[in-house]
């Protein structure tokens, strides 16, 4: 562009703003778009993580990150099955996962022939009745009159004073371990997949978690990259939870070739020695799901078979 | 060629006012000797203002320091106060001297494009002093020993252009002479090693003389200085005229971070004592920084106080007895000692090791750590000192990459985990012991010791059953680039059927007929409890007969009904005793 074009431009462009000033060029003004009110913004769809289950990822999508996610069903419904196939997924993108183990139930070898990688899993092993020390701040108990320059001729102790140290006592239960240990690593953040495990946890203890526990576990999640996870028997984070999927066991497959369902579990001729557990036929089913926009097209069950370790 | 010089005046002060910060606007004296000797030797200027002079009594001292400070002289607190001198000075450059508690002497050549010219690298140096808790006189000459009076004559920053010295020394006065010696060097004409310090002798000759000043002894013709003074005076007209040359003699501190305070009263709350922890951190960190190091060990050492009911006063001829110096009591008593049953005495302090995963250097994390450590094992008694040692170690270095996935950072890490400990146990060091066979029934608040709670696991080399240890957990372990991921490529379409574990087993009654279970029950487990629909074993395993711990069981898979379906656990029968257990279940 030539000099003498450009001053030419620069005359334009101040003509311009001086009528603009003016009101006189209206005409030539951008309109800016009309403003839309939060609520009809489009809010950007959640990366979503795979569990490994390439059937139940057709049917969930995956699991979301920055949000909480249920796995819910009774024993033996491979509950803990989708969760060392997704820790395995993960480990396997080297990302850091924890593992909130309410009742101690890990483990570790299962979750090695499963593929997870141990070095990158924390495991938080929670005690039933754990003693802790609350009063950390005195050292030791206010021992009355006495003191390290005792001049009293009597030897008499302070009946209220503890034999032993010092700290005032209280127990928490395994599960109250359980939801300080997720707060507490929430807060430290880091973590690509954070697993609460409340499967064996008694359903009505389990109940008992206020829902505000849950709203918060779920803003401490939320805008991060971690995936959220709980393990029970049923649906306890009701609305803050993204997803919530439940498991059943259909079958359990035995000997080689040999399927067994319902009532019919046992050949009377064959003897025990013959028998081997195979593996496990699971169903998934949705009961919700905030972050697919549309529903599945397929049924909103998903099948698929697990097999024990042995089998290969 | 420069030399750089940096004095602490008033060292013993200073090393008290570092100990103890809130002291630093106060009139403070030091004291040192054993009653009724005790006599000052040091003061700060707002002391001196008040009419305190080294060499007065104690009680001379406490009437004029109204309103100041008397502490007593500690040794520890100047070998502390020395070497975050020595580490200030080995941050600057490699060669150091280490000529005197108070005064430490740098070579600075090459390092000019480094640090920049002399006078930045002076004010760096007093700054790095200043936040080590030191106020010092940093001098720069071209000369170690005038570098080293100017030091000591002048405050604050002073630099002399090479050629000014006895220019710039002549105002001094003679008595800054006091305390210089000649280390071994080839310019001394006996060509012995280091001398002696100065005799008094001379400076009082020099004062009779009307010499009050370097440059008045700078004039002096050499020969009569010679004749009536000796070398030592002559050789302290050398130092007076700036033309002393000498090469340093090179300190090699050994790499010692520790930090010692005394309490002056026991303290028996853990806010306080994390108040002074904070402060001994800060110094600690500060001094290894100025190494450019890091520690992943901190090492702290309560000394407590004789717990008060082990100590029994009272008058009485009958019982063996014997006289207990120090303590308190009325003339004519007796202290009886509970036999064996003092639980503490300052020859047993508490020691609490603090190992990171990673080398770290920061003095917050550092105290929340020790704070939550005390929290979880707070002692048994008021604490009466407080020693920290951190083992250096080189900080460690990493650089992130653009496609890394997040990984936790290791001090939060480290925070984050300190606090879970605390919630669910403590993490041990020591590997698990394998599951037994014979698992004793355990209440809820037994705890085996050896079970660490938090950390990553790993798996043990047996065919016992639960065969794992537990490790500590760090992020630099975890983070591993895709390619070197260790997990076990799993086939794709083939998910593994899990194992859940109950810890510790649970006992079962089993009725077996015709060799086979048909009935089980839990009684810690009531939904437990069903006939046996589908069975498959036994399986039979034993090992470690060698041990005191041998080991052999009958396993079993077995399905029970239950009023959700069907639940698939693990039963074994122990060889042992006969009895039964459920190990899990497989879901």
């Amino acid at each position: 562009m030539s000099a003498a074009s450009v001053s030419v431009s620069l005359e334009e462009v101040s003509r311009f703003v001086f009528q603009v000033s003016r009101g006189a060029a209206r005409e030539h003004v951008m309109e800016l778009p009309p403003v839309l009110p939060a609520s009809r913004l489009e809010h950007p769809a959640p990366a979503m993580v795979s569990t490994g289950i390439e059937e139940l990822d057709a049917l969930t999508g995956g699991l979301p990150r920055g949000a909480l996610s249920e796995i819910c069903g009774p024993a033996s419904s491979g509950r803990t099955s989708v969760l060392l196939a997704l820790m395995a997924s993960m480990t396997a993108q080297a990302e850091v996962c924890a593992l909130v183990d309410a009742t101690d139930s890990f483990d570790p070898k299962s979750a090695e022939a499963a593929g997870v990688d141990l070095r990158k899993l924390l495991w938080i092993r929670c005690s039933k009745n754990r003693v802790i020390g609350r009063s950390g701040d005195r050292v030791i108990e206010n021992i009355g009159q006495l003191s390290s320059k005792l001049r009293v001729a009597s030897c008499e102790r302070n009946a209220n004073r503890p034999s032993q140290i010092t700290n005032r006592k209280s127990q928490m239960d395994s599960l109250e371990q359980a939801l300080k240990a997720t707060d507490l690593l929430l807060q430290g953040g880091g973590f690509g997949l954070v697993v609460v495990d409340l499967a064996d946890v008694p359903a009505q203890a389990a109940r008992r978690v206020p829902l505000t526990s849950w709203f918060r576990f779920r803003r401490a999640v939320e805008n991060t990259r971690t995936v959220l996870v709980v393990m029970e028997q049923e649906p306890y984070a009701k609305t803050c939870a993204s997803v919530v999927v439940k498991l059943s066991a259909v079958s359990c497959q035995l000997s080689a070739g040999l399927q067994a369902s319902g009532s019919r579990l046992q050949e009377k001729h064959d003897p025990p020695h013959a028998q081997i557990l195979s593996g496990l036929n699971v169903t998934a089913q949705i009961l919700r799901s905030a972050t697919q926009q549309k529903k599945p097209v397929h049924s909103a069950h998903a099948q698929w078979e697990n097999k024990t370790a042995w089998v290969g | 060629m420069s030399f750089a010089a940096i004095y602490i005046p008033d060292f013993p002060v200073e090393a008290t006012v570092r100990a103890e910060p809130e002291l630093c606007e106060q009139a403070v004296a030091v004291v040192e000797g054993t009653p009724p000797l005790v006599h000052v030797v040091a003061v700060n200027e707002r002391a001196a203002q008040a009419g305190v002079d080294p060499g007065m009594t104690k009680l001379q001292a406490e009437e004029r320091l109204a309103g100041g400070a008397l502490r007593q002289r500690s040794a520890e607190r100047e070998a502390a106060a020395h070497a975050a001198l020595l580490d200030c000075a080995c941050g600057f450059s490699p060669r150091v001297e280490d000529t005197a508690a108070d005064t430490v002497v740098l070579d600075l050549a090459g390092l000019e494009r480094i640090f920049g010219p002399p006078a930045k690298m002076a004010r760096d140096m007093a700054r790095c002093c200043s936040e080590m808790g030191l106020e010092a006189n940093v001098a720069v000459a071209s000369n170690a020993d005038t570098a080293v009076l100017a030091a000591r004559g002048f405050a604050g920053v002073t630099v002399i252009p090479e050629g000014k010295e006895a220019e710039r020394l002549g105002e001094l006065s003679v008595e800054v002479l006091c305390g210089t010696r000649a280390p071994a060097c080839a310019d001394s004409p006996t060509g012995e090693g280091a001398c002696a310090t100065p005799a008094l002798e001379i400076l009082d000759t020099l004062e009779r003389w009307g010499v009050r000043n370097l440059r008045a002894l700078a004039a002096l013709p050499e020969v009569a200085v010679a004749e009536r003074l000796g070398q030592d005076g002559l050789r302290l007209q050398k130092l007076a005229r700036g033309a002393t040359r000498r090469p340093l003699v090179i300190a090699d501190p050994p790499l010692v971070f520790e930090e010692a305070v005394e309490l002056e009263y026991p303290v028996d709350l853990l806010e306080p004592l994390a108040f002074v922890l904070n402060r001994m951190l800060e110094q600690l960190c500060a001094r290894l920084a100025a190494r450019a190091l890091a520690t992943n060990e901190l090492t702290v050492t309560l000394e407590l106080e004789p717990s008060a009911e082990d100590l029994v006063i009272g008058r009485s001829d009958d019982h063996p007895s014997r006289p207990t110096a120090g303590l308190p009591g009325t003339p004519g008593d007796r202290v009886i000692e509970n036999p064996g049953q003092i639980t503490r005495s300052p020859d047993h302090p508490i020691t609490r090791c603090l190992r990171l995963p990673v080398p770290m250097v920061d003095p917050k994390v550092f105290l929340k750590l020790l704070q939550l450590d005390l929290q979880g094992h707070p002692p048994q008694a008021p604490v009466t000192k407080i020693r920290l040692r951190a083992e250096p170690a080189e900080p460690r270095r990493s650089q992130n990459g653009l496609f890394v996935p997040q990984a936790p950072e290791p001090e939060r890490l480290e925070l984050t985990m300190a606090r879970i400990q605390r919630v669910v146990g403590s993490s041990g060091q020591r590997p698990v012991a394998s599951g037994q066979e014979n698992p004793q029934p355990t209440t809820g608040n037994q705890q085996r010791s050896s079970e660490a709670r938090v950390g990553s696991s790993e798996i043990v080399d047996t065919h016992r059953a639960d065969g794992f240890r537990m490790k500590p957990f760090t992020a630099a372990a975890s983070v591993a680039r895709v390619s070197d991921s260790g997990a076990r490529a799993k086939d794709p379409g083939h998910t593994v059927t899990a194992f859940r574990v109950f810890r510790p087993p649970l006992p079962a009654v089993v009725t077996v007929r015709e060799g086979r279970p048909v009935h089980i029950a839990s009684p810690e487990r009531p939904a437990m409890r069903g006939e046996v629909a589908w069975c498959a074993g036994p399986w039979r395993s034993s090992g470690e007969w060698w041990t005191e711990q041998p080991w052999s069981r009958q396993e079993w898979d077995v399905a029970v009904h239950n009023e959700e379906g069907v639940a698939l656990y693990r039963i074994y029968c122990d060889d042992m005793n006969s009895k039964w257990f459920v190990q899990g279940t497989y879901d």
